[in-house]
């Protein structure tokens, strides 16, 4: 088993001259396919849905930040998201609706070692699982948190989210939609997380860039990616198909890296500001952890770094 | 069987209430990690373990609500703690759901249940035994779990150690089902020497990745692990699973995994079964009872062979799987058995059952707020024995 990501340089494409003209085996390789498990295609999301991208630029960064891939494991919830964990080729855990985050914490804590890679919705993360994102920003304990925003409950059919813009029709608001929606990265900045980000599956390469970031940053970091559900959202509310949504995105969005994160609501029809929002330094869980027990319990503290039993 | 660390053993006679030595039991078990939210009367048990864990090496996080106790656990779990969380009746409520996704991805975890008064929030103070059937069926969908139930402080340390090893063994949650009073009373607890404490060990598996199936059972129905980070890159998942621990939603991977789950327990059922037996030989009437209502159900026995009644009694201490083998044989010996509880007759309905007509079944209720009084279960013997 490799432990190593491979160097990109060695996965790009394969230059015409290797491949032998007669030889009938040559098979293209997709550089991010050693990161999914074949085995379970197809996958269950539909066509023109954004998840799948995002899923590639999360290979993709996995490549380029040369992570120790025996070393990271995703944690995903409940929802057409919550699916990202059992497609991915790595240490990966489909969890209970909602609580994607503190599993994530009982196995960041009991092996600091790893690196833990939530990746889950914006119901998941925000509806339910609400009062757990924020305590986990808080903390600023070190996951890294990838929230797939569609603005919709895909999994079970197209009801109302938490991040459903005001006027937007689900199946749960047929007369359209009356609750204001969250501001995701101004609740996760205002909670304490050390980054902020958003783009949408239309940024690949600042997705990808993103991803990036966060892996080689310590602490509670946060990316938020808008992506369509064409077979709900998008079709519910006039919006075409997924290229249709590629096209809205390009012309809506405006990069503003370091906007006040009060400043990004999204609205139905108006700019998707996208950017990293905060980037910052503040102690992570662990390290508060530890420095307080050393201090107050000097010789007496024992850190164990991984918490295996025998 | 290998043997406790003595780093987590604090061997000794001590003078200590349930609920600590329960946390003693935990962390001569090997668990390295809690995680849980304060609820009255069980706080006591994660304070100690706040206070113990940084000097045995561990972690304790009090998490936001019992939902994130509860799976906390199962992450620690899977990156290779022993854990477990604490809780009593209101937070027992919100566990359930991660009580169902240990049992589906077979996590070695235990939950500790301190009862008190319920419906709802109760008597958050005073005792009751109104979750046991709760800890069987809480959760949604067919399982089988292990639960165990101390009638003294030295068996919440006993037990606790139990619970940890039967969890390891079978792959399930383990409820160690304390009360109020098992809880906060004071006794001599004895915590023996590490060398004397057996440690069931984290089935791991030996295969190389690549070899290894996550849900792969053995003979005795139970699968080996792999923890997060050692190059398996295994799937978990609280979906109907094959042994790949790939989602497989059917009806056939359905009746194989879930029939299995039970029965790697219902077949050690003989093995699990628990109890403690006195004076039955010649009894016409058996009282049987559990956790603190042992103690005053010894009193009431007392009291009736005082009066010249043939009476024996019997204390469960694993609750589920509910022995029922034995108590049907003891049902076809005597005249009646009588069940008092603090609830209003939840395991006497398992009496009732595995005595199936060949014994008489009195319930001895009590809707919980103290322990009985004696006398409450003197007549029912009393009046069983005319």
């Amino acid at each position: 088993m490799t432990s190593q990501a491979r160097d990109p340089a060695e996965l790009g494409p394969r230059p015409e001259a290797e491949v032998p003209a007669e030889s009938c085996d040559y098979q293209p390789e997709n550089p991010v396919e050693q990161f999914l498990r074949t085995d379970r295609m197809p996958h269950i999301w539909c066509p023109g849905c954004g998840i799948g991208t995002t899923v590639n630029s999360f290979a993709r960064a996995l490549l380029e930040a040369k992570l120790d891939l025996d070393r990271v494991a995703v944690v995903s919830g409940i929802g057409c998201t919550g699916r990202v964990a059992g497609y991915v080729r790595l240490d990966s855990f489909h969890t209970t609706h909602g609580r994607a985050i503190p599993f994530a914490t009982g196995l960041k804590l009991a092996n600091p070692n790893l690196t833990v890679v939530v990746y889950s919705g914006d119901g998941d993360l925000f509806a339910i699982g609400g009062n757990h994102i924020i305590h986990a920003a808080r903390r600023n304990l070190d996951l890294k948190v990838i929230c797939v925003n569609n603005f919709v409950y895909g999994m079970t059919g197209g009801q109302l989210a938490p991040t459903t813009p005001v006027g937007a029709l689900t199946t749960t608001t047929p007369y359209g939609c009356y609750e204001p929606a969250f501001n995701l990265p101004a609740l996760m900045d205002a909670a304490g997380a050390v980054y902020v980000a958003r783009w949408t599956s239309f940024h690949v390469r600042q997705l990808t860039r993103a991803m990036v970031d966060i892996f080689r940053k310590k602490g509670f970091c946060f990316i938020e990616v808008l992506t369509p559900c064409p077979s709900l959202f998008q079709r519910k509310n006039r919006m075409g198909e997924g290229l249709d949504a590629m096209k809205y995105y390009k012309e809506k969005s405006k990069v503003r890296h370091g906007a006040p994160t009060s400043e990004v609501g999204l609205t139905i029809d108006g700019d998707i500001i996208v950017g990293k929002f905060v980037d910052r330094e503040r102690p992570e869980f662990l390290d508060l952890l530890r420095s307080q027990l050393a201090a107050q319990l000097g010789d007496r503290y024992v850190e164990v770094e991984h918490l295996v039993c025998s | 069987m290998p043997h406790a660390d003595p780093r987590g053993v604090l061997t000794g006679v001590h003078f200590m209430d349930g609920d600590h030595a329960a946390c003693e039991g935990a962390l001569a078990a090997g668990a390295r990690f809690a995680a849980g939210y304060p609820i009255t009367p069980s706080t006591e048990i994660v304070e100690r373990f706040a206070a113990r864990i940084p000097t045995v090496g561990g972690v304790f996080i009090q998490m936001e609500d019992e939902l994130a106790a509860s799976i906390a656990i199962a992450g620690a779990v899977w990156a290779g703690a022993k854990a477990f969380t604490v809780t009593s009746g209101p937070g027992f409520s919100l566990m359930m759901e991660h009580i169902g996704f240990a049992v589906m991805t077979e996590t070695p975890c235990v939950f500790m249940n301190v009862q008190r008064g319920g419906p709802s929030t109760g008597l958050p103070t005073l005792p009751a035994q109104a979750d046991m059937m709760q800890a069987r069926w809480g959760s949604h969908g067919d399982y089988e779990i292990i639960a165990l139930s101390p009638n003294s402080p030295q068996e919440c340390f006993d037990l606790a150690v139990r619970a940890f090893n039967l969890a390891e063994e079978f792959r399930v949650p383990v409820m160690l089902m304390m009360d109020e009073v098992v809880g906060h009373m004071t006794e001599k607890v004895v915590i023996p020497p590490a060398e004397q404490i057996e440690i069931y060990p984290r089935r791991h598996t030996r295969l190389p990745p690549g070899q290894y199936k996550p849900y792969a059972p053995g003979p005795d129905l139970v699968p080996e692990m792999a923890h997060a980070g050692e190059g398996y890159r295994f799937h978990v998942t609280g979906l109907t699973h094959d042994e790949r621990g790939y989602p497989s939603m059917n009806a056939a991977a359905q009746d194989r995994l879930v029939k299995r789950l039970k029965a790697k327990i219902t077949r050690a059922a003989d093995r699990l079964a628990c109890y403690e037996e006195e004076g039955t030989e010649d009894a016409d009437v058996v009282v049987i009872s559990y956790g603190i209502t042992s103690r005053v159900a010894q009193r009431a026995v007392e009291m009736a062979r005082a009066r010249g009644v043939r009476v024996g009694r019997l204390r469960l201490i694993t609750v589920w799987p509910f022995p029922t083998r034995q108590i049907r044989a003891l049902a076809r010996r005597v005249k009646a058995l009588v069940v008092p509880e603090l609830n209003l007759g939840q395991i006497v309905l398992e009496v009732e059952r595995a005595a199936a007509g060949q014994a008489e079944t009195i319930s001895v209720p009590h809707a919980g707020g103290s322990v009985h009084a004696p006398e409450q279960i003197l007549d029912a013997i009393m009046e069983v024995a005319k």
